[in-house]
């Protein structure tokens, strides 16, 4: 591969005035397959092995790769370079086109209120989630997910698992994380847009991604207070089935 | 020493010099060309709002009638800044209430605006009149009904893509009764809907209204009543452009927008629909900006637009014109200075969206005044670049965006080197850059060489090494923004380079092998940069080899500042405290 090429003759060209300990670049030296450490996987970059889909060499050079499941391009943070109202924007328009057939005969069949939201239209898109002991709180697209279990992975995977490129904020390794059955250290909430917190997972997905505002990913001690499983009006309302 | 010119004739020709650079270049003349200057200078203009402080600005300026700041980084719009990084604007707006309530104008980009600093300007600049947020977040629609409501002399106010705590569109009943002195009014990010009513009588009783920009949710069935009220509009930003309209409806927008004798440009046209789009005939021939990026129109219903838009001189448009549609835009085009071409993410969608490297050739072809690109494509070809360079020397911007990180040469599987080195080296005026696709480190070393001009440069997953960035540091002399993703180096080029960061504004690096020890190094090496980090744990816990997450490296006058959040780690000047984080709001 190229990029060996040019390393060795950089390495001999440029004078060294402080030792690198993580080595002059490339990123074949730094990928440990497994766990490694936590530093040894913080150190390590995206290379042309994560992303397999140009070029037949690339997707056999990914089979071997250390198990993790390369991302796609779309997956990375803030790539491709989209400022975030044109993204929304974008994935509106995916949302909507599926949507569009069954809505049209709505359509038809409103009055022309210019004060009536426009229909068919889900203006979801990022939306922020921060988790406690985290400082830094992040974005997650919800409408790139179908369900509960899809988004709660993701977020397993944004806050506890160090995926490639994206380097993890806690630098942990841990056992699947579970945030959905109550069985772990830590439980899944979001603020809904009438101002209250309620745990994840009670009402149909389609349900939730309308109504939610952002995500707190909450120490279940601290959960307790939450309008759980039990039935207030308004979730009573909300629970008719779809 | 003999001043050979008295003040008032040395101010009556600095009041020709407008431009911001050529007047810092004047205030370095001499003691008494800086005195003059700084007394007759009107618009004061700050890249990076932690380069220096509120109040010395505030001193040095006592005839500042506009001020135009800039907050967080450029990467700020891809989310790659965590939220509360900073970039507040409240420190500038309460200095400026308090020493020069004169100023009229206020811009900000990428910065944090609360409710607060709208009233505060509301409340302290009587001769209030500009107001351009792009960017911006922190502030809702309460805030912007404070300054609707007492700046008597408001001409301009505009939200570009800002992030805005919508609580609905009362805010634009706020405008006072008697007529208003609105000249532009840009509430297209906003998502809630305004009264219809509201919207019409504002209209009416704002003659001078020539730039109006709606949000999406105006439905197209309400513009005609809107144009009808603001013929003599210059910039029109529709709302959403999709609803069913009867015949009758149709024929009375047909002839509202044909009202518009003095427009130039056009946007929002958001889910334009392909039948609507003979409406907007009679706009075309006189149409100079054009911006599709938001209509989901496809080939080959463009073309019909597009070949009516002879005087068009900047398009945005989504990669659904594919290559057929740019070759109508450089048949017919022919001003066109910009073009921009957004994913539709139709790729993604598994549509056929034919958009390759072939489109740009064509409309470098074509269009011989085009001097800006920004364009979004699955892949790209080391021949394309050598083509587009050959034939547009007089590039001033070019930003290729090849989606795929990595992504060689696809016909010959080669980097794409050659191809930006053809771009620096024909594109002489080159100023702002951005590469993308399979580069090697030799790619950096010829944009160093010829890029001499180079202010603004952006990359991601590019580079072997770190001489990468020793090339660029050491050979661009012009670099003022450098912003970093994903490559492979970091501390040896830094520190060779340490004193090129002081003529730059900022330096930013994420996902690259900068450690931790080699920021203690710049810091203490630099003594008017901050060098900051941004980073989930307190880089002092860990060895100085480590990397870390991000760093914003710029210069400064102000020192470290003192509002950074618990993630964010000024390098500390002396050896021995290592990072301080002094936080006080």
């Amino acid at each position: 591969m190229i990029t060996e090429l040019e390393m060795g003759r950089a390495e001999s060209e440029l004078e060294l005035g402080l030792g690198l300990s993580l080595g002059g670049g490339t990123a074949a030296k730094i990928v440990k397959p497994g766990g490694g450490g936590a530093w040894g996987e913080r150190g390590r970059l995206l290379t042309a092995k994560d992303f397999p889909s140009v070029g037949s060499k690339r997707a056999a050079d990914s089979a071997s790769h250390a198990g993790a499941s390369p991302p796609r391009s779309s997956q990375v943070v803030g790539w491709p370079p989209i400022g975030s109202h044109r993204m929304n924007s974008l994935v509106n328009n995916q949302a909507t086109k599926k949507e569009d057939d069954g809505k049209k005969q709505a359509k038809d069949d409103e009055t022309k209120d210019v004060t009536k939201k426009v229909s068919g239209k889900v203006q979801v898109g990022f939306i922020k989630v921060n988790m406690d002991g985290v400082a830094i709180g992040r974005k997650v697209d919800l409408n790139a997910h179908s369900s509960y279990e899809n988004l709660a992975q993701t977020l397993e995977d944004m806050f506890f698992r160090t995926s490639p490129g994206t380097i993890g904020l806690t630098g942990q390794f841990t056992k699947p994380l579970r945030l959905l059955d109550g069985s772990s250290e830590f439980v899944l909430t979001y603020e809904d847009k009438e101002g209250d917190w309620m745990l994840v997972g009670d009402v149909p997905w389609r349900m939730f991604i309308t109504s939610v505002k952002r995500l707190r990913v909450m120490k279940t001690s601290e959960a307790n207070g939450l309008a759980a499983r039990h039935q207030d009006p308004k979730e009573r309302q909300r629970n008719k089935p779809v | 020493m003999d001043r050979r010119f008295p003040f008032k004739v040395l101010e009556h020709i600095f009041s020709f010099v407008d431009s911001n650079e050529d007047r810092n270049s004047v205030s370095l003349v001499c003691k008494s060309w800086f005195e003059t200057e700084r007394r007759t200078r009107k618009r004061v203009f700050v890249g990076n709002c932690y380069a220096v402080s509120p109040l010395k600005v505030a001193r040095r300026f006592p005839k500042m009638r506009s001020l135009t700041l800039k907050g967080k980084p450029h990467f700020a719009d891809y989310n790659l800044v965590p939220d509360g990084w900073g970039g507040y604007a409240w420190p500038w707006i309460e200095a400026m209430a308090a020493r020069r309530p004169l100023l009229e104008e206020i811009r900000l980009k990428r910065m944090v605006v609360t409710d607060e600093c709208l009233e505060k300007i509301a409340a302290s600049f009587r001769d209030f009149k500009t107001l351009v947020l792009t960017s911006c977040e922190g502030f809702s629609t309460d805030g912007i009904a404070a300054i609707a409501s007492t700046c008597r002399k408001l001409r301009d106010l505009e939200l570009r893509e800002c992030i805005v705590d919508d609580l609905g569109g009362d805010w634009l009943s706020y405008f006072p009764e008697t007529s208003t002195s609105l000249v532009s009014l840009d509430f297209s990010c906003l998502d809630s809907e305004v009264k219809l009513s509201d919207l019409e009588r504002l209209l009416s009783r704002s003659p001078n209204l020539k730039s109006l920009k709606l949000n999406r949710s105006v439905t197209l069935d309400v513009l005609e009543s809107l144009l009808r009220r603001a013929p003599q509009l210059v910039e029109l930003g529709t709302g959403s452009f999709s609803d069913e309209l009867d015949p009758e409806e149709i024929a009375k927008l047909t002839k509202a927008l044909s009202e518009l004798k003095q427009l130039k440009s056009l946007s929002g046209l958001w889910d334009l629909l392909p039948e609507y789009i003979p409406l907007l005939y009679s706009v075309c021939p006189r149409l100079t900006s054009l911006n599709l990026s938001y209509a989901t129109v496809q080939m080959p219903d463009l073309i019909d637009l597009l070949s009516r838009c002879s005087k068009l001189q900047k398009l945005w448009v989504m990669d659904l014109i594919e290559d057929k549609g740019l070759k109508t835009v450089a048949l017919c085009c022919k001003e066109l200075r910009e073009l921009r071409v957004f994913p539709s993410g139709a790729d993604l969608d598994e549509t056929d969206v034919t958009l390759t490297e072939q489109g740009l050739v064509s409309v470098s072809e074509g269009c011989k005044k085009l001097e800006s690109v920004l364009y979004f494509c699955v892949q790209f070809t080391n021949a394309a670049l050598v083509s587009i360079a050959k034939n547009r020397p007089n590039f001033r911007c070019f930003r290729l965006c090849v989606m795929e990180p990595f992504a060689p040469d696809y016909r010959t599987q080669q980097p794409l080197d050659e191809g930006f080195k053809a771009i620096v080296e024909k594109c002489k005026d080159l100023r702002r850059l951005s590469v993308s696709g399979l580069l090697t480190d030799k790619a950096f070393e010829y944009i160093g060489v010829h890029a001499k001009k180079l202010r603004m440069l952006s990359i991601a997953f590019a580079g072997d090494s770190d001489l990468m960035l020793h090339h660029l540091l050491s050979g661009c002399q012009s670099l003022k923004k450098l912003e970093i993703r994903d490559c492979p180096f970091g501390d040896t080029a830094l520190l060779e380079n340490a004193a090129k960061l002081e003529t730059m504004r900022s330096l930013w690096m994420s996902s690259c092998f900068v450690s931790f020890g080699a920021c203690k190094q710049l810091s203490q090496k630099m003594p008017r940069l901050n060098v900051e980090v941004i980073d989930e744990h307190p880089p002092k816990t860990r060895p100085d080899s480590s990397p870390v997450e991000r760093i914003y490296i710029y210069r400064t006058v102000a020192g470290p500042r003192l509002d950074t959040p618990e993630f964010v780690w000024t390098i500390h000047k002396s050896p021995e405290v290592g990072v301080s984080r002094l936080s006080i709001r």
